[in-house]
């Protein structure tokens, strides 16, 4: 696997399109469905350019039906090729729920292993651009509580353009999540395809008083959070899960047993989100008898995404806010 | 088989007659929606707002035309584009402006924005940020319009792209069994964001759609308010008379892109053009005989009141983050 420090920078949008080019240009059966994808480029101009490359068979504009959609990828997928769906925004994955959940999840297993869905479903994520409740939703957990479906979540341009890419060539459903406010992220990337195996976690930062586990955007917001704190001498691990399932814990546990103290970080709601299947997952650990503070979760507030900006500002976990609760807990002042 | 014998796509009835006077109020109000409209686009502009917005511009006599027909008591499910169905309904431009600008004097309190202005207590239930997100929602008004045993009626819009989404077809299906008094009103702008309806359905019209569910389907002029009106109008009888839902195709336009980040490659400035020069507040100017001074002075009124609607937004307060989590539960 080629490491990160290629010198060639591009943003996360251009690396995700980068993993869909290469990954059409590499195998014929690759191809992309979804909602103006094709002349208009998609609502976050992610395939800007494909249609002109591709053609109108590989790039398909679909009306505004994403059961058929999602379900389309199931045919497609069951059948030889290897779509990659797009659902516009997150939320609209919820139209599209039982193609995903009860077909494309459990096909394989109800037919006795004998058939696969190798299907990608790539959607933005995410608040912060002032589109309100039903434009701004993080429902990743509900995928990693299917049994069946993989989840992946890309915190950089490096790592979007590999588990991508990794995704495609997987021979089950996954779904992608991406985040709107990382399209316009940079990052080094290298030219070349490479993958990034699905379930491994990523250390994105090392440190010693405290592990940060946090996931897309709140791993950027932590890294901000990891400098701020650094000034006054406080030096926090941060762990990137990169896919939320199947995710191999044990670098997490390892970094728990090293630091002693653990802040999970997530967008979603707190209530059943991510968090609580990591916490879980390090309470069950033999990283139990190292904690020296309660393991904390800092997430989305219960509500739905509130459209006025400083609302919708104060309803996830900014960096100031991992500040706080990262300097509380290595100084013991929960 | 039985079911289909009320199923035709009929051309619109001859038009019912508005004074004009009337026609004179709904002039004004279509003035008033593309002021707020182009206001709205400013304040974006000048970064005063954030998020997105779905712009009505052209199509500001499906709006006036159907609120027109409809009384006080009546619902309105809204859509994304719905700054103009919302004026139309009769709701005040600076509540709708405050929302808009996210104040806590807002319709909303600032939660909903743009894409979701309601009035609940004008019987508004608010606009959608789901494509045929309100269709299914208008079904179960129906039913409850029954219940009550009242003369309401629930009046659900949405657009040509909302009809190729599984909810229309449950939706009509089931007001259709049930007879319910709702009114599916499908602007078809000719675009779903970069999709024309050409390559989205192999019909030529969305009213033929009516068929498949045994409901009486009209397709009108969108731009003739008059003809929006006198549709709406005979939708309202036969679903009070207890003859069930119509659906309503209104042909119309939108000018501006699809939202803010729409470059519109899609279609070409001839094509807007074209529409443009069939321009709804123009031609209904024109047929009530409006000189150019008249017009402009009407349009002056419009702005006048879109700017103390701004004025008021501008000098409400923001809401306290102190309440963020107010308003999940009753
Ligand atoms: C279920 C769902 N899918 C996709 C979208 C994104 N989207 C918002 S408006 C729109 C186009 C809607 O077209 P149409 O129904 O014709 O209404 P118009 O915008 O033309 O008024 C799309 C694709 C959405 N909001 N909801
Ligand atoms: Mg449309």
């Amino acid at each position: 696997m080629p490491s990160a420090n290629g010198t060639r920078e591009i943003t996360y949008v251009e690396a995700v399109r980068e993993a869909l080019t290469q990954s059409m240009q590499a195998d014929e059966r690759v191809f992309l469905i979804g909602e103006d994808i094709g002349v208009y480029g998609g609502a976050f101009g992610v395939s800007a350019g494909m249609h002109a490359e591709f053609g109108g068979e590989r790039v398909i504009d679909t009306p505004i039906s994403e059961a058929a959609i999602v379900g389309a990828c199931v045919g497609a997928a069951l059948t030889g090729m290897r779509p990659v769906g797009e659902i516009q925004f997150m939320d609209f994955i919820t139209l599209g729920m039982e193609q995903l959940v009860l077909q494309a999840a459990k096909v394989r297993f109800m037919f006795g292993g004998k058939a696969t869905v190798p299907m990608v479903l790539r959607t933005p994520g995410g608040s912060g651009t002032g589109a309100a409740a039903q434009h701004s939703e993080s429902l990743e957990t509900w995928f990693t509580h299917v049994p069946g479906l993989k989840v992946v979540m890309p915190s950089t341009p490096y790592d979007a353009k590999g588990l991508l890419m990794a995704a495609i060539q997987d021979e089950n459903p996954v779904i992608f999540v991406e985040h709107k406010l990382l399209y316009k992220v940079s990052g080094p990337v290298p030219e070349e395809p490479y993958t990034i195996p699905l379930g491994e976690p990523n250390i994105v930062r090392e440190g010693k008083h405290l592990t940060v586990v946090a996931t897309s955007i709140m791993v950027q917001r932590a890294k901000q959070a990891a400098e701020e704190l650094a000034k006054e001498g406080i030096e926090i691990e941060i762990v990137d899960p990169r896919t939320l399932n199947p995710f191999d814990d044990s670098l997490m546990i390892q970094s728990v047993v090293k630091t002693g103290k653990a802040l999970v970080v997530h967008e979603a709601v707190k209530t059943s989100g991510y968090g609580a299947e990591l916490v879980s997952r390090i309470v069950e650990s033999e990283a139990f008898d190292y904690l020296d503070a309660p393991v904390r979760r800092l997430a989305g507030l219960d509500i739905p995404i509130p459209y006025n900006r400083n609302l919708e500002y104060h309803a996830v976990p900014q960096v100031e806010n991992i500040v706080a609760e990262a300097r509380k807990l290595v100084r013991g002042e929960y | 088989m039985a079911k289909s014998k009320n199923a035709q796509t009929s051309q619109p009835a001859a038009k019912r007659k508005l004074s004009d006077k009337q026609l004179h109020d709904m002039l004004y109000t279509m003035m008033l929606i593309r002021r707020f409209e182009e206001k709205a686009l400013d304040l974006y502009s000048l970064g005063k707002v954030h998020g997105t917005m779905h712009l009505s511009i052209g199509q500001e006599a499906t709006a006036v035309g159907a609120s027109g027909a409809l009384t006080q008591q009546d619902y309105l499910l809204n859509t994304h584009r719905g700054h103009g169905h919302c004026l139309a309904w009769g709701s005040q431009a600076d509540l709708m402006m405050a929302e808009f600008m996210g104040k806590e004097t807002g319709y909303c309190r600032g939660r909903g924005g743009s894409m979701h202005i309601a009035n609940v207590d004008a019987n508004n239930l608010g606009a959608n940020g789901i494509v045929a997100g309100g269709l299914p929602i208008s079904v179960g008004v129906g039913l409850s319009i029954r219940a009550r045993n009242t003369e309401q009626v629930v009046m659900v819009v949405f657009g040509d792209g909302a009809s190729n989404e599984g909810a229309f077809h449950e939706s009509i299906n089931m007001a259709s069994i049930w007879s319910l008094p709702v009114i599916f009103l499908c602007e078809n702008n000719q675009y779903a964001m970069s999709m024309p309806v050409e390559k989205s359905m192999n019909i030529d019209r969305i009213s033929d759609r009516a068929a498949a569910y045994g409901i009486e389907g009209v397709t009108v002029d969108g731009n003739d308010v008059e003809a929006v009106y006198a549709a709406v109008h005979n939708a309202r009888q036969r679903a009070v008379a207890g003859k069930g839902p119509t659906l309503i195709e209104c042909n119309t336009y939108r000018y501006m892109g699809h939202s803010k980040s729409d470059r519109q490659a899609y279609r070409t400035r001839d094509e807007v053009k074209t529409w443009m020069d069939k321009d709804p507040i123009e031609r209904l100017a024109g047929h009530l005989g409006l000189s150019k001074d008249d017009k402009d002075s009407l349009f002056k009124k419009a702005e006048a009141e879109i700017e103390k609607a701004v004025e008021f937004a501008e000098a409400s307060p923001e809401p306290d983050v102190a309440d963020i989590m107010e308003g999940v539960y009753a």
